[in-house]
């Protein structure tokens, strides 16, 4: 469903993807693990075109996306839940919700989004900003939800949530999987989220992917060696 | 200073002085929407806010002198024709500053003052070059001139009244707008977080221009009904572009209700105290009260309860 190869990202003359290869397949979840500074938000923001690619380039269901502008990846079948969140705090809810919408044209909040967060429909004419953490969380996912994409990507989604709501998460995160059939990219730190997520795990070290194996095959402790300071 | 006036008078003094503040309110209104929206929502300190509100005067004038020569039998009417195009004209002008130059500088809000500045300049010697440098003024259908009498020493200006029935239809109509509509949610959206709003689906872009060039069609809708109470020169959106950035700081950036209660305030203010005391004396007093509240209340008037 996504198909990334060679792919480099720099920062002016600084390069900090050094060629990338990986894919994910229809219905797949996959976990990109590593330290802070290894290029897994770099990696996030340039696959939604908010970095430019310096070579190489992404394809979504085999169309290549690589020099579209966010709005247009976002109409090919990508949605993007930020570091932080990002929500828009001066807006309810549910304008946050429907800010989503802006591709299909729809109108109304599709019904199964509320299904998912039911706690979004109790609080839908508060403002965003005035959430909590883990609400904004569920926010940001519905908000990208409702482009309906085909590749999800969420970056560092347990960041400064509380274990209790990072184990729902992991149980949402795979009913969104089951019931769209759409790939999901999660970059991660957390270990224990990872395994619980993810069908297959990846490090990234260095702006280079280092191991890439099935959950099964995981060996744990190789794995943390990689995310220990 | 009241010492001079008896009761009766006082009243009517305050009533007709009243009104005459609602009437430049009402164009205060009208420009510091458009200002609202541009310096309030986008950032974009845009100086030459009041030649686009002159444009629009000038717009007016050339489509009064246009009627009157060649179709005068639609001389009653024209005037609402010459709003709509002085708000397609202003607002065809914004897009095409927002394309050429406003958009590089999304980064650099400070920027944005010298490029706006130099583009009022530029704008000033354009109309002067036109237009020359005298001031012109328009022509008001019959209908518009004179006064009702309320009392026997209280009048009102009927092209008062019209000014303000005109603010609130627009206001009324840029509140749905901004608030109530999808271009409007979309527009709120990229404000707040532009990067964000591209990565939902937002053509930022085209969104940006749109916006912007909504802004500057507002201001010419303020120099349309500007006519209607002084004359228009090139450098009379000068007069303005001050006040008009103390009532949108003054109100709040981001609340369209802020700008109004303030525009209110300041107006109502200005004019009262501009019978008694020197026009010079008034804004004096005016600033130093609008300095020591904003002290007190940095965010401006009204500001949107959330956490930062």
């Amino acid at each position: 469903m996504l198909n990334v190869a060679h792919y480099h990202v720099a920062y002016g003359q600084s390069e900090v993807l050094h060629g990338l290869d990986f894919t994910v397949s229809p219905g797949e979840i996959i976990a990109i693990m590593g330290r802070n500074g290894m290029g897994k938000t770099t990696l996030m923001k340039s696959l939604m075109g908010i970095v430019p690619t310096s070579n190489g380039n992404a394809a979504v269901d085999g169309i290549d996306i690589t020099t579209l502008k966010s709005y247009e990846r976002v109409a090919r079948g990508i949605a993007y839940v930020p570091q932080g969140r990002m929500i828009f705090p001066t807006m309810t809810v549910e304008e946050n919700i429907e800010t989503g919408l802006t591709i299909s044209g729809r109108s109304k909040v599709p019904g199964d989004i509320y299904e998912l967060f039911p706690v979004l429909l109790d609080m839908k004419s508060r403002r965003g900003g005035n959430l909590s953490g883990g609400q904004q969380q569920q926010l940001a996912i519905a908000r990208a939800l409702a482009t309906n994409p085909k590749v999800l990507l969420l970056d560092e989604p347990t960041e400064g949530i509380q274990p209790s709501i990072i184990r729902e998460m992991a149980r949402v995160l795979k009913r969104i999987r089951d019931e769209r059939g759409l790939s999901i990219v999660v970059s991660e730190q957390v270990l224990s989220f990872a395994l619980d997520v993810a069908d297959r795990v990846l490090v990234l070290e260095n702006g280079r992917l280092v191991h890439d194996e099935p959950r099964e095959n995981v060996d744990e402790d190789k794995v943390s060696a990689f995310l220990s300071v | 200073m009241f010492a001079d006036y008896t009761w009766t008078e006082l009243g009517s003094i305050f009533a007709m002085q009243g009104f005459a503040g609602l009437i430049l309110f009402s164009v205060f209104v009208l420009m510091a929407l458009g200002l609202a929206i541009i310096f309030g929502q986008m950032g974009v300190i845009n100086m030459a806010h009041g030649e686009f509100m002159i444009l629009g005067a000038y717009v007016t004038y050339l489509c009064s002198n246009f009627v009157e020569a060649f179709v005068p039998a639609l001389f009653g009417v024209y005037f609402f024709f010459a709003m709509i195009l002085a708000f397609f004209t202003a607002g065809a002008l914004g897009a095409l500053v927002e394309w050429s130059m406003i958009r590089h500088l999304y980064r650099r809000p400070l920027d944005t003052l010298l490029a706006t500045w130099g583009l009022s300049l530029i704008l000033q010697q354009a109309y002067r070059s036109i237009f020359g440098a005298r001031e012109v003024g328009v022509t008001l259908p019959d209908w518009l001139l004179g006064s009702v009498p309320l009392t026997d020493i209280i009048e009102i200006p009927i092209n008062g009244i019209f000014v303000m029935v005109l603010t609130l239809v627009i206001a009324v109509s840029v509140y749905f707008l901004m608030f109530r509509s999808r271009t409007g949610m979309q527009s709120r959206a990229v404000v707040q977080n532009r990067v964000m709003a591209g990565a939902v689906g937002i053509n930022t872009e085209k969104v940006d221009r749109m916006t912007f060039a909504l802004g500057c069609g507002i201001a010419g809708v303020a120099g349309s009904a500007f006519t209607m109470i002084g004359s228009t020169g090139p450098t009379a959106g000068q007069l303005y572009i001050v006040d008009t950035f103390l009532i949108v700081v003054f109100g709040g950036a981001a609340s369209l209700l802020g700008t109004i209660a303030s525009s209110f305030a300041i107006s109502q203010a200005q004019s009262t105290m501009e019978f008694f005391l020197s026009g010079s004396m008034a804004k004096v007093l005016t600033l130093l009260t609008v300095v020591g509240i904003l002290m007190l209340r940095p965010e401006g008037l009204f500001s949107a309860k959330i956490r930062r």
